[in-house]
């Protein structure tokens, strides 16, 4: 048992050092860098607590396509502003005396906050676990967080894709980026992202297909699907014109629709919101984490792309 | 423990020196490409050791066929981005160290 807690604890404390730094490095590349470790530790620090589901997520959506998206913005700025090195200034982004004693107040308010309501919480609770497991059988999935998911809080997983699309259509919204010089990819790049772009859609259909059973689900499958779509953009690929303007807006909608049209019929059938009849339960949960996946992958390798596709294919 | 234990366990701790000298290498060396060749030692013989002590030990052919592609897909990976990162250091100028 000894060895096991020495290591947690070097974990918690490598966490605390690495977001520490992250947040307080003036050179943003290392700032990124150490984001990227901190989004690696975590995932095993959840893995770690058992929620292997959460750890994949992690380290594909937070050390990976958002260390990829921060990298992109990094270098957009070199290019545009020209310089080579990005370093903040030592000044404080504060500087009223006033403003800062709020932000303490505020801040260690809410840190107390939450570690009273962790404190409080009860050691040895069942929490919900015992009503998912009583339920698992009618929701048509054996895995309890793809059950929770995609079935008994469906709900939070439609605003999630709708979050998703928000996002981009904000990045969208704002335009203007000077287009990016296209150059042909080194060999080795190329050959590379040709290799793997089909273990990357092998590896998403796995995780999408066990998602009902074991850890995975549309979330991971989507992540991995998108870095497949990330890789390829760094390797100088553009979508076609042809799919841009229809396909591409489809792609990225069906999550999204797929949930809300599901929600009405199922209001209008069952009288309630995403309550599915059991018997149909797992065919329609693969079918909406089937499209949620293709509308996360192209979401995601759309914000890494930042431009809408169509607006720069003009330039 | 029998002798596929004691191999393993050999091969396990010979990975972990490979990982050890790969580390001290990239915070040791001078220069980006010295780093880089101390890190594909971890990355390809270290991982490759762990992966044939683990392997010993698999408890099907499946988990120790998804030990190997894990070991080869780590190697084609790290020499490709190791080219990579290579190129862009020589691309942007960064001379190469010299004693």
């Amino acid at each position: 048992m000894m060895p096991v807690a020495i290591f947690d604890a070097v974990l918690g404390a490598a966490l605390l050092w690495l977001a520490w730094h992250a947040l307080a490095s003036p050179d943003l590349f290392k700032a990124i860098v150490l984001f990227v470790s901190f989004g690696l530790l975590m995932a095993l620090a959840w893995v770690r607590l058992d929620a292997p589901d959460i750890a994949l997520a992690e380290a594909a959506i937070g050390a990976g396509l958002t260390g990829a998206i921060l990298l992109a913005t990094l270098a957009k700025l070199q290019t545009m502003t020209g310089k080579n090195t990005f370093v903040l200034s030592a000044q404080p982004a504060f500087k009223s005396l006033f403003l800062r004693g709020l932000l303490i107040v505020l801040l260690s308010g809410s840190a107390a906050g939450i570690g009273y309501a962790v404190w409080v919480l009860p050691s040895n609770s069942n929490g919900l676990r015992l009503d998912v497991a009583a339920n698992l059988d009618a929701s048509g999935v054996s895995n309890p967080v793809t059950a929770v998911l995609l079935n008994f809080r469906g709900y939070d997983t439609m605003l999630e894709m709708t979050v998703l699309l928000m996002a981009l259509l904000g990045i969208w919204s704002l335009g203007g980026l000077p287009p990016r010089p296209r150059r042909p990819a080194a060999a080795v790049l190329d050959i590379f992202s040709r290799f793997l772009a089909p273990v990357f859609i092998l590896v998403a259909a796995y995780l999408l297909w066990v998602g009902a059973d074991a850890p995975g689900g549309a979330f991971q499958a989507g992540s991995v699907l998108g870095a497949a779509g990330v890789l390829m953009l760094l390797s100088g690929w553009r979508p076609h014109d042809r799919f841009t303007l229809r396909y591409l807006r489809f792609a990225l909608t069906a999550g999204a629709s797929a949930f809300i049209i599901l929600g009405l019929l199922t209001m209008l059938h069952q009288g309630q919101l995403l309550a599915y009849p059991p018997a149909q339960a797992g065919t329609l949960i693969l079918l909406l984490e089937s499209l949620a996946t293709v509308s996360i992958a192209a979401t995601l390798a759309a914000l890494f792309l930042a431009e809408a596709p169509d607006h720069t294919e003009n330039q | 423990m029998t002798a596929t234990d004691y191999i393993a366990a050999c091969l396990l701790v010979l990975g972990g020196i490979f990982f050890f000298a790969g580390t001290a290498g990239l915070l040791r060396l001078p220069d980006v490409y010295t780093r880089l060749h101390a890190l594909t030692k971890a990355d390809n013989v270290g991982l490759g050791l762990i992966v044939s002590g683990l392997i010993l030990q698999a408890e099907s052919w499946l988990v120790a066929c998804k030990l190997l592609l894990i070991w080869l897909l780590v190697l084609f990976a790290g020499a490709s981005v190791s080219h990579l990162i290579a190129r862009r250091a020589r691309h942007k100028g960064i001379r190469v160290w010299r004693p």
